[in-house]
């Protein structure tokens, strides 16, 4: 009798070595896969609900100071540092991995306005209330000896923002004017005024080094070249500017945090209106950050959330809050694009993470390659009705959604005025204005 | 005074040195540096245009003057109380004088100079008259303040401080945003990017230096020491151990762009030259004479027109290619070579009455013992020139009897003393175009589209039949394309001799004969154009005869066909008819046309007059206009369709072969048909049951609803990419690993725990670096 026993070769599933790519039992042709599409719609499904239920983004709070946080800082060579500045003129330097105050000097008199890492890292400024900018070393002092700044240069009136110069020796200080700093002196090289009695807020382009923004009381912005004797242009608005800040990847862009509740994305050489207009907070935003690879930016507002926006988005795709967070007077977006930090009206300083479900930490390749996939998929059917609904959904408190309510009940209110004005009066002589152009009063040559 | 005097001259400068701006914003700061009230002004807000505050300059300007004024009428009333007081001191006699005292701000001016009284005032004039009178005043100033005296003209007022802070302004600003602009490109470029990479200049992984590590490092031991001394001595580096300043310039010399390309080119040249050496080896190889032969000729030829560029271009090298040839011909004139003296020539002429190879050999080397000593003159010539001359002296006098009477009769097939071949070919082609016209008008109106195939190949046939003759009474001789071209050539010329030769009688005969050739060959492209014409005709015609006998066939049509046309038709024989009837079938078909739709005309318009008879019948009408159809019965139908397709059907899942036997022609039992054969439960009642008049769909799925994207998203433009777009699957459960990875693959990608530094200037240079380079490789290609 011949038996038949079931054999298999291993030349038919075993690679040759271990180089080579798997074999793959399975046929691609689409005919056999007729229900490829509604299979990965469930996938992306679930990848969303998936994300969902993992967005988590509060990581630490960091408690320590004896006022309200002023300012934020970033270290320029190390991720795991960060320095604050608080009301009642404390400076604090952080260890962001052990989440835990490393140093503590008293800086100022009053508030610390502002606070800056010299490019370098070995070395930051600080300006106060006292009217005082003071250089400190950034490690700190030896057992015995004095915390002392390396420098301190008394000025004559307030300096209420800071700034330091991408590669040079030099800073940026406002206060009653723009002045420029070098390191080396006790007075500004040069000093910038045009008519304005205050600044809020000094920055410099990081790209194009030699350049300047800043926010005046007089709700303009004003630009600068360090080299030129002159500002160069000015933008009033409707409402005041609280900061500027800088795309570090596309030079010529700047969002700015306004107080009628909107960040406005200006291309600085067409300032006659915003490129785009970032609307969904529902009080005064005070101040704004962009992410390091200058694809996305943060804001914080007195309505205490924090926003993410994508840099083209008009409306934000994350809102970060919690019970405790009062108004968020700063925010910071580190370095490796990671992690955002935002200090409170209520001491703390918070560190989030930038993307809520993203599972820290180093990923193994299959685990790399699951989320690489999962995101597409969500890409591919955000538009989707079930879809988007669960992804575009988040907890809002209800004082914050209730205002946000109100806002947009009072914004079509005054869309269908507009438009009821428009078709009582003459063809023409009610044009319509775009969101963009109403908030630009006029700009100053 | 001499304050005023130098003022005087920087005003003389400035008329001189009209428009150019340094001086003249020298003048605007020394106005702006008098009044010092302008400058409280600044601290205005600006508006739009910051010129407001100008006018409130002008406007105090304008005050000081108006106070200069009465200043003057104050001095003056001044001056007459003093008179007065004097005259009446001088009436009372003598009286003591009392000192009084008096301010010498009041007598002198800020400018030194006493304004008391008219007279004591200093005029321009004055001044110049005592510099004309001083010596040492040079000319040259002199000529200037004269030309400044005879100038009427004013300097113009100098822009205010705010205009020309704006238009600083201004500039800075065009200067920054031009500067801005060069990120443009970059900033597009990494828009459009499929994937960014942040940082975007990694460190290089792999172990640090440790020079890098460690900062503050310093050598200590004497080793160290010694070590680092040598490493300074020798300009190698220390702190940064990378590259030696030798090797930094030679990576700032050439990229790694560029070397590629070199190395590239490099590999191409090595290519092409291996590829000619062994084609050079190959033909080096090459035992065919004739081969050589020819590529001797191409040879020569190339020399010859490089001889003539030469002689154009460079004279002495072209000398020196004389004297090389003139060396060859002394040397070939000398030696024996090619003589047929040798051996070999002794053997092969014995061998030549019976050989022709030998002959032809023999005849060879005479040949080129011929051109080899042929004087240089000749060698200047053309190369058809030169052959003409071979050809001229073939007669006997250089060649062996026996060679030439073999030449004549034989191997050379256009010596043979017969007629060129084209008259030849010419009259055969004529005769035939005779007889095949004469064929043609024969069957012309039986076959049209053939004849020319059969022309053709009548054509070709003789053609072969000539060529066989040829080769039959040729030898063997192997006919070269150069040697067709030579023959051409020679018969030609024969042709020409010929002709020269030939009497005035033959020309014209010639001539009459070439007149009849091209009459007969019109004639035959006549016919044959009517022929393509009828040609076209009749294929239509075919078609209308068929319309014309299916038209007779219906009596309809037959009934429609115009009485006109019948008549004339009739009386035509069977062959006259069908040319006619080919032209007028146009005609036909037009009418045919015209009838039916004077028939679709006719019908409305009965029911018109009927209108016209009772126009309120509305009811009566539409039953009218839709008599023919039965829309109630037409619905019932579709909606029993809808039932039907709505209703499960029996799916028969039987498998032949499964637990019985299989094959051809073998059926699956009925108790396995029935076993398998799955009925599926019946569907909820249709929503239009109840409703005789409505179809209501039950495709519509309301749950998937939901699901369903109701309206185009944004960046899609239309249905079917989008919806494309959504067929397209990203799992690897479809696609293959490599075409997943690169789906899959995210838009920004960061490496962990890196510093992302802003894109700094050298992003700038790379991207220039790239486009030019991409620009090299363009133009390379």
């Amino acid at each position: 009798m011949k038996v038949k026993v079931l054999s298999r070769n291993p030349d038919d599933y075993v690679r040759e070595t271990k180089l080579d790519i798997q074999r793959v039992p399975r046929n691609y042709d689409p005919s056999l896969h007729p229900f490829e599409v509604s299979r990965e719609y469930t996938r992306a499904l679930n990848a969303t609900k998936l994300e969902r239920v993992f967005a988590k983004p509060f990581l630490a709070s960091l408690d320590g100071h004896r006022d309200g946080v002023n300012c934020l800082a970033k270290h320029s060579t190390s991720l795991s540092t960060l320095l604050s500045g608080s009301c009642d003129g404390e400076v604090k330097v952080w260890n962001l991995t052990k989440h835990e105050c490393v140093r503590t000097l008293q800086a100022h008199e009053g508030f610390v306005r502002g606070i800056i890492v010299r490019y370098c890292g070995t070395s930051f400024f600080t300006v106060g209330d006292d009217k005082t900018i003071k250089q400190w070393k950034m490690e700190a002092p030896g057992y015995g000896e004095e915390e002392e700044p390396l420098n301190t240069i008394l000025g004559k009136t307030v300096f209420t923002g800071l700034d330091h110069h991408q590669k040079k020796g030099v800073f940026a200080t406002c206060g009653q004017q723009v002045d420029i700093w070098d390191e080396q002196r006790s007075s500004p090289i040069r000093s910038f005024t045009w008519g304005v009695d205050s600044f809020s807020s000094v920055r410099f382009n990081p790209v194009e080094t030699d350049l300047l923004g800043s926010c005046a009381s007089d709700r303009s912005i004003v630009l600068y070249d360090m080299r030129e004797s002159t500002p160069l242009k000015k933008v009033i608005m409707t409402m005041r500017t609280n900061t500027l800040c800088w795309n570090p990847m596309e030079a010529y862009y700047f969002t700015c945090a306004n107080e009628d509740y909107n960040l406005y994305t200006y291309d600085m050489r067409f300032l006659e209106k915003p490129i785009k207009v970032h609307m969904d907070h529902v009080s005064a935003v005070l101040d704004v950050d962009y992410s390091p690879t200058g694809q996305e930016f943060v804001s914080a507002s007195f309505d205490k959330t924090i926003r993410i926006f994508s840099k083209d988005g008009g409306h934000s795709r994350e809102v970060y809050h919690t019970k405790r967070m009062q108004h968020v007077i700063c925010i910071k977006w580190s370095a490796d694009n990671k992690y955002i930090l935002s200090g409170s009206d209520e001491m703390n300083i918070r560190l989030w993470k930038a993307n809520a479900a993203e599972k820290l930490g180093v990923l193994s390749p299959r685990e790399r390659q699951a989320t690489n996939y999962n995101q597409k998929l969500k890409e591919k059917f955000q538009h989707h009705p079930q879809i988007r609904r669960i992804a575009r959904h988040r907890h809002l408190p209800k004082s914050i959604f209730h205002q946000r309510n109100e806002l947009r009940v009072m914004k079509e209110a005054r869309q269908r005025k507009e438009r009821n004005v428009r078709k009582h009066s003459k063809p023409g002589s009610a044009p319509v204005v775009s969101e963009r152009e109403k908030n630009v009063v006029a700009v100053v040559k | 005074m001499w304050v005023e005097f130098g003022w005087l001259f920087s005003m003389a400068k400035v008329s001189k040195k009209k428009g150019s701006k340094k001086r003249s914003k020298q003048g605007s700061e020394a106005t702006e540096s008098s009044g010092t009230k302008p400058e409280s002004s600044e601290v205005k807000p600006p508006v739009v245009y910051d010129d407001s505050d100008d006018d409130e300059v002008y406007g105090l300007n304008g005050a000081g003057e108006e106070e200069v004024s009465s200043e003057e009428d104050e001095e003056e009333n001044e001056r007459k109380h003093q008179k007065l007081l004097e005259a009446i001191s001088a009436l009372g006699g003598k009286k003591k004088s009392l000192g009084e005292r008096s301010e010498a701000a009041t007598h002198m001016s800020e400018f030194t100079v006493s304004a008391e009284g008219e007279a004591d005032r200093v005029q321009l004039s004055d001044l110049i008259g005592t510099v004309e009178t001083t010596p040492a005043v040079s000319a040259k100033s002199r000529k200037q303040l004269k030309d400044l005296q005879r100038s009427r003209r004013t300097v113009k007022c100098p822009l205010s401080k705010q205009e020309t802070q704006r238009i600083q302004r201004d500039l800075a600003f065009q200067k920054a945003a031009s500067e801005v602009s060069r990120w443009n490109s970059i900033i597009t470029q990494n828009r459009r990017a499929e994937q960014l990479l942040f940082p975007l200049n990694p460190e290089p992984s792999g172990p640090r230096p440790m020079e890098r590590v460690v900062t503050g490092w310093k050598a200590h031991t004497p080793l160290e020491q010694e070590i680092f001394a040598l490493l300074s001595a020798n300009k190698q580096p220390v702190h940064d151990p990378v590259l030696t300043p030798a090797e930094e310039a030679s990576v700032r010399a050439m990229s790694l762009e560029e070397a590629k390309i070199r190395r590239a080119e490099l590999q191409k040249a090595r290519a092409l030259q291996s590829y000619y050496e062994s084609k050079a080896h190959r033909e080096k190889k090459i035992k065919s004479k004739k081969y050589h032969r020819v590529q001797n000729k191409a040879k020569r030829k190339d020399h010859l027109k490089n001889f003539e560029e030469m002689v154009k271009t460079d004279p002495e090298a072209a000398l020196e290619e004389l004297r090389k040839l003139e060396l060859a011909r002394m040397q070939e004139r000398m030696s024996l070579k090619h003589q047929n003296s040798g051996k070999w020539a002794k053997s092969r002429a014995i061998m030549a009455k019976y050989d022709e190879g030998a002959r032809k050999a023999m005849q060879q080397q005479l040949e080129v013992n011929k051109e080899l000593t042929q004087k240089l003159v000749t060698s200047l010539k053309s190369e058809e020139e030169e052959e003409e001359d071979e050809e001229g002296a073939e007669d006997g006098e250089l060649l062996p009897d026996f060679v030439n009477v073999a030449e004549q009769d034989v191997s050379n097939p256009w010596m043979r003393g017969k007629l060129p071949k084209e008259p030849t070919e010419r009259k055969t082609s004529s005769t035939e175009g005779v007889t095949v016209v004469a064929a043609e008008e024969e069957e012309e109106e039986e076959e049209e589209e053939p004849e020319e195939e059969v022309l053709l190949r009548e054509l070709d046939s003789r053609r072969k039949r000539r060529e066989a003759q040829e080769s039959d009474t040729a030898a063997v001789v192997p006919v070269d394309a150069v040697e067709e071209e030579e023959e051409e050539e020679v018969t030609e010329e024969q042709s020409l001799e010929k002709e020269a030769e030939a009497s005035d009688e033959e020309e014209d005969g010639l001539s009459e004969f070439t007149r009849i050739f091209r009459g007969l060959t019109k004639d035959q492209k006549a016919p044959e154009a009517d022929f393509n014409e009828a040609s076209t005709q009749l294929e239509e015609g075919l078609i209308r005869i068929r319309s014309v006998e299916d038209a007779e066939g219906l009596p309809e049509e037959d009934a429609a066909e115009p009485p006109q046309a019948a008549p004339s038709e009739h009386p035509l024989s069977s062959e006259q008819q069908v040319g006619p009837s080919r032209k007028r079938k146009k005609g036909i078909e037009l009418m045919e046309v015209l009838t039916k739709e004077m028939k679709a005309i006719k019908v409305p318009l009965a029911p018109t007059i009927m209108d016209s008879e009772d126009q309120l019948d509305q009811r009566g009408l539409i039953k009218e206009a839709f008599a023919g159809d039965d829309v109630i019965s037409d619905f019932i139908r579709e909606k029993r369709k809808h039932e039907e397709a709505g209703k499960p059907k029996v799916v028969d899942l039987t498998l032949p072969g499964w637990g019985e036997w299989g094959g051809l022609g073998l059926k699956p039992t009925n108790r396995k048909r029935r076993r398998f054969r799955t009925k599926a439960p019946p569907p909820p009642p249709r929503r239009d049951q109840r409703l005789p008049s409505v179809i209501i769909s039950e495709k519509r799925n309301g749950a998937i609803g939901p699901h369903q994207v109701s309206s185009l998203p944004f960046p899609f433009e239309d249905h079917a990419q989008f919806e494309s777009c959504m067929r397209a699957p990203l799992g690897r459960t479809w696609n293959t690993e490599r075409t997943v990875k690169k789906v899959t693959k995210p838009r920004v990608l960061t490496r962990l725990g890196a510093i992302i530094e802003p894109m700094a200037e050298e992003e700038l240079l790379k991207d220039q670096k790239k486009s030019s380079w991409t620009d090299s490789k363009k133009t390379h290609r």
